[in-house]
């Protein structure tokens, strides 16, 4: 318990990921909290990838981490950008009324 | 060692209640605040590993950017009040048992593989041992990412501008009724269609249509 090792952080990882996961099946309240969800598993990964950089001495986990957050930024707001041109035509975001695909 | 310890468990502790919170809290500028703290408190715990760059870096692009962005559409929506119907509507009760079951599953996954994991004997002596205790962390990040993984910083930054442009093409609106100013039209104004010399009879006046 106090000798804290790689597969504490391996662990957090896995736990904040399925949260996410949890995130994205159990919402029913708008769309933005999906998106948070999925910010919540890119973290996840991101805590992976510099735990086993840091332990196994390979620069590579942080520099992919780094490439990582710029594709989560870009994705945070193409995301974001959608969700306000949907608002603005159809003029609620909540996940059960989102259903035009439906038929 | 000890110390180590007890700062690991505060700070993942933190960031697992938050990371709860922002899923179950009911008010979508609380679950952003929860986010804001998880990014913190995970930014944190790589500082303490010792990613200090990546640790700043995440604290600059999440929490300043990200996180900012998040809460300025949720409050232009006004979508912050909402009801929680988790466990309330009929509709929607029948996703959670198989929502809660899918991740139960991925999560004891996720265990099963990491109290499996042995190193591998040959994986510390191998070539790719590049992290020098003589300089500090930012340091060799920018010695590796701006020779080896040059391209992909560039593709990276290529991606941002896609990024950028798509936001801007989709969020725009072009409004009725708005005066802008040209600027290639004032310049390119000439004496011949900006003055006209008129005869102006007495006592009747000029029109002037504009």
């Amino acid at each position: 318990m106090i000798d804290i090792g790689l597969g504490h952080y391996l662990t957090l990882g896995a736990v904040i990921f399925s949260i996410g996961i949890i995130g994205i099946f159990l919402n029913r309240k708008n769309i933005i909290v999906i998106l948070m969800s999925i910010e919540l598993i890119l973290l996840a990964v991101n805590i992976n990838l510099v735990s086993f950089s840091m332990y196994l001495g390979d620069l590579s986990g942080q520099v992919f981490t780094l490439f990582i957050l710029t594709v989560a930024a870009a994705e945070a707001a193409i995301g974001l950008a959608i969700i306000v041109v949907y608002f603005r035509n159809s003029g609620t975001i909540r996940v059960e009324e989102i259903d035009k695909l439906k038929g | 060692m000890i110390a180590h310890a007890i700062f690991f468990y505060v700070f993942s502790i933190i960031a697992v209640v938050s990371a709860i919170m922002v899923t179950a809290s009911k008010n979508t500028v609380h679950s952003v605040f929860f986010l804001i703290l998880d990014f913190i408190s995970i930014s944190c715990l790589f500082i303490m590993i010792g990613a200090e760059f990546l640790g700043m870096i995440m604290l600059i692009v999440y929490v300043g950017a990200v996180a900012v962005l998040f809460l300025f559409v949720v409050m232009m929506l006004n979508v912050a009040q909402q009801k929680n119907q988790w466990f309330i509507s009929k509709d929607s009760s029948k996703h959670i048992p198989i929502g809660l079951l899918i991740s139960i599953i991925i999560f004891f996954e996720l265990i099963i593989v990491i109290g499996g994991w042995k190193y591998k004997p040959e994986l510390f002596n191998s070539e790719n041992q590049n992290i020098i205790n003589s300089v500090s962390n930012t340091h060799s990040l920018g010695q590796v990412l701006y020779t080896d993984y040059i391209h992909i910083f560039q593709i990276s930054g290529m991606i941002l501008l896609v990024a950028m442009i798509g936001a801007i093409v989709l969020t725009f609106r072009q409004r009725e009724g708005v005066k802008k100013q040209s600027y290639i039209k004032q310049i390119s104004r000439e004496r011949a269609e900006g003055v006209e010399v008129l005869e102006v009879a007495s006592n009747k006046g000029v029109k002037i249509d504009d």
